[in-house]
């Protein structure tokens, strides 16, 4: 439907929102699917752009962009920047793009420790090699939260947030609401 | 040296099994083996039923002691803002390069360290340095220069120049505390002869609020101990002299001890104390042999101890605690902890100490110069006390001034004294900004000098910091992130980690990477610290970045970069290490700087 049949038939246009997973587990991504049949009440709100679930490998332009995962390597910049360039509103959705999260406990050894124990030192290495292939994006010397790379306009915590937490931010935010948490939802021990 | 276990086997049998001697215990060691060996945990462990992981724990939460050994010259400059305008850094780099070692990492052949600690309280006399333990002052190169050749030679401290370890008092200004001497013993006489309950009301009479800075009325606090029912009751006093830019403890520590004791004796006499304990921070360790004489001649002249001054039944006796290089133990219920031989983390309150402290018995912890102020007016009288200062803030108050001024050291005043008063006094000129309370305090522009030291108006511990116009306040402003990021317990988040978001933010202003945006998360996380924090070190900790954003808000806007991002780090540098270890300097290779 274009815009102009659109504004014919009295409809809104559906807002479009793009995901990325960078340096996650996928948790996060998992734990939106876990918003099961609410999810057809939510494409009738939205369509969505560049995600893992649609396959569309270059993110257009976007209202919203969810961000699962911290920064660790040289792609990541590179997705990270172009979901900042083309999303007016970018979330850092758990741990991992919050606060850098389990890989960030690399952060605690040198890169090339880390890179020897994988692919000199490990068990059952054979051919000890570390990838030099340019296919392969390099590493950062550190991981780091996405708000160290991009700006960030809200940060979604949990490792990963519930669905419910998922379904409260998008629904509120895309009814234009000030977004608001019931406590249990943001409470975590 | 001896065996190990000798050693710890000793001091165990000399000092006791009980779980709460181990951090002194811990201090022993360390001095006498420059860190905690592997063995001497298991030996405590064994001995106090404390296990090894715990004992850790507190091995690493204090920074004077170690696991890894020290050199055997273990020496730390004082990195207070104040010995760093002295120039302490250029005379660390020097004495590292003639001594061929790196900042924090022992000399191949465990000679000698060489690293940073926290303010000393030697600000008037700085740039100054801890070498074992041991305070050394008023370096300069030449200074420098004397200590390699000591100790490239191994002559023990003990041997070096008395010159190097003294330390004056620097006494400027005296009024009613500091002029007034009283007999020893003569407090204690006037309340075993009014009776207690008279001193109680003389003390609650004088006005005499506490001088550490919080000001909660000293009276009340000791009637409330004493009202509170419990099989012990304790006296404390807080020498943890730790704030940076404060250090007239130390002068009432090494010149009017006396006194210091007689307070907490009068207060012990009123609140029903036997036991009392002088809290000495790990950095004033010089200053012990004399205060351990002082409490010997006590003893000997019948003012501490069994029935004192003949009285049936007045039993008291005070025993010295060391800390250990934690700042954070100068807050009430953390220094109780680290008195019961744990990790100085604060405590939940209420209940309050003066109905759950040390041991949860009711205790009284005052500042050193409160106790003093309480044996002067026991003597003198409350209206002697309320004739000086205002209405809300009687007495006077000890100033620690240093900084850019003439005449740095101690300055009596009359509470109510304005800023622009004692900046005439000590010979400052040109003057940009105080520092008022230490790094956690209030930063004064010019145009408040009329403002007036006093409960009411700007309180204080006593640290008062000058700075000129030649200064960089940013410089002040990093030093404090750093240094309370540092002293963190590390115990609630909004402190932890809320410190080092701040001090990466202010790292970033000064290199000039900032933006506006940063400024406004530096406000924000500033405010989360603020609300949310445990205690009041992660309360204040924010306070010198939000005061200077409000009063002084060209030491950041002249460095920021006009965009409306930066990066908090530079992306294609952190590439360098994979780029090194794979060979690749391909496009992919590279991130570039976005526009």
């Amino acid at each position: 439907m274009s815009e102009m049949e659109m504004a014919e038939s009295g409809k809104t246009p559906k807002l479009k929102v793009a995901t990325a997973a960078l340096c996650g587990c996928f948790g996060c991504h998992m734990s939106l699917l876990d918003i099961d049949e609410r999810i057809l009440k939510l494409v009738e709100l939205i369509e969505f752009d560049r995600t893992p679930l649609t396959d569309i490998k270059k993110v257009g332009k976007c209202d919203i962009g969810l961000i699962e995962g911290g920064v660790a390597n040289a792609e990541n910049v590179e997705v990270l920047r172009e979901f900042r360039n083309n999303c007016d509103i970018l979330v850092a959705v758990g741990a991992c793009a919050v606060n850098g999260g389990v890989p960030a406990m690399r952060n605690q050894f040198d890169l090339k420790e880390c890179l020897e124990e994988v692919y000199i030192h490990g068990i059952g290495v054979e051919n000890p090699q570390i990838p030099n292939d340019i296919e392969i994006p390099l590493l950062l010397d550190k991981v780091h939260p996405i708000h160290e790379v991009v700006r960030v306009d809200y940060f979604l915590p949990g490792c990963p947030p519930s669905a419910d937490t998922f379904w409260t931010f998008l629904t509120d935010l895309i009814a234009g609401e000030a977004i608001s948490f019931p406590y249990s939802l943001i409470h975590y021990d | 040296m001896n065996n190990p276990d000798n050693f710890t086997s000793e001091l165990l049998v000399n000092k006791g099994h009980s779980p709460g001697q181990l951090l002194q215990l811990l201090c022993e060691i360390q001095t006498h083996y420059s860190h905690i060996p592997p063995h001497a945990i298991e030996l405590l462990s064994g001995h106090l039923n404390i296990p090894p992981v715990q004992i850790r724990t507190v091995i690493d939460f204090y920074a004077f002691l170690h696991r890894d050994a020290r050199g055997d010259f273990d020496i730390l400059f004082s990195d207070n803002i104040t010995d760093r305008m002295l120039g302490n850094l250029s005379l660390l780099n020097s004495l590292c390069k003639k001594l061929g070692v790196e900042p924090g990492v022992p000399r191949a052949d465990g000679r000698v360290t060489v690293g940073l600690t926290s303010c000393t309280g030697i600000c008037d006399q700085g740039p100054a340095l801890l070498i074992n333990g041991m305070v050394v002052s008023r370096l300069d190169k030449d200074r420098i220069h004397k200590m390699v050749g000591l100790i490239e030679a191994g002559i023990p401290i003990d041997h070096w120049p008395k010159a190097f370890f003294l330390v004056d008092d620097n006494i400027q200004r005296r009024d009613k505390l500091l002029s007034h001497g009283i007999i020893s013993g003569s407090a204690i006489d006037a309340m075993v002869v009014k009776g207690s309950d008279a001193l109680l009301k003389c003390l609650d009479g004088s006005g005499l609020r506490g001088r550490g800075g919080a000001g909660f009325k000293t009276a009340t606090k000791w009637r409330m101990c004493r009202d509170a029912e419990a099989d012990e009751h304790y006296v404390v006093c807080n020498a943890d002299e730790g704030e940076p830019g404060t250090f007239k403890d130390r002068v009432l520590l090494y010149s009017f001890a006396d006194c210091v004791f007689e307070g907490m004796t009068v207060c012990a006499g009123i609140i029903g104390a036997k036991k009392g304990f002088l809290y000495l921070r790990g950095e004033y360790l010089y200053l012990r042999e004399a205060l351990e004489k002082t409490l010997q001649a006590r003893r000997d002249a019948g003012h501490l101890g069994k029935n004192i001054l003949g009285k049936q039944g007045f039993d008291f006796d005070i025993e010295i605690h060391m800390g250990a290089g934690a700042y954070i133990c100068g807050e009430e219920s953390a220094l109780i902890e680290s008195l019961e031989g744990k990790r100085g983390i604060p405590r939940n309150r209420p209940p309050f100490p003066v109905t759950s402290g040390y041991r949860n018995q009711p205790t009284v912890v005052n500042n050193v110069e409160t106790f003093v102020a309480a044996a002067r007016i026991a003597v003198f009288g409350a209206d002697w006390f309320r004739s000086a200062g205002t209405e809300e803030s009687t007495g006077t108050k000890l100033l620690s001034v240093s900084g850019d001024c003439a005449r740095p050291g101690i300055y009596e005043y009359p509470y109510g004294v304005t800023i622009r008063q004692v900046l005439e006094d000590c010979g400052a000129i040109d003057t940009q900004a105080v520092q008022i309370s230490g790094a956690a305090g209030a930063t004064i522009p010019v145009q408040e000098f009329y403002r007036k030291i006093a409960f009411e108006d700007i309180p204080t511990g006593g640290s008062f910091m000058i700075f000129n116009q030649d200064r960089d306040l940013l410089d002040m402003v990093q030093n404090f992130s750093h240094f309370f990021c540092h002293e963190s317990c590390g115990f609630c988040t909004p402190c932890r980690v809320g410190g080092t978001l701040m001090q990466d933010l202010v790292d970033k202003v000064m290199v000039g990477h900032a933006t506006s945006y940063d400024l406004q998360e530096m406000r924000n996380i500033g405010q989360i610290m603020q609300k949310s924090a445990h205690c009041g070190l992660g309360a204040t900790a924010p306070n010198p970045v939000l005061d200077t954003l409000e009063k002084f808000p060209g030491i950041y806007s002249s460095r920021l970069v006009n965009r409306s991002f930066e990066p908090a780090f530079d992306l294609d540098a952190s590439l360098e290490v994979s780029r090194h270890i794979t060979g690749r300097d391909d496009e992919g290779a590279h991130i570039r700087h976005e526009k």
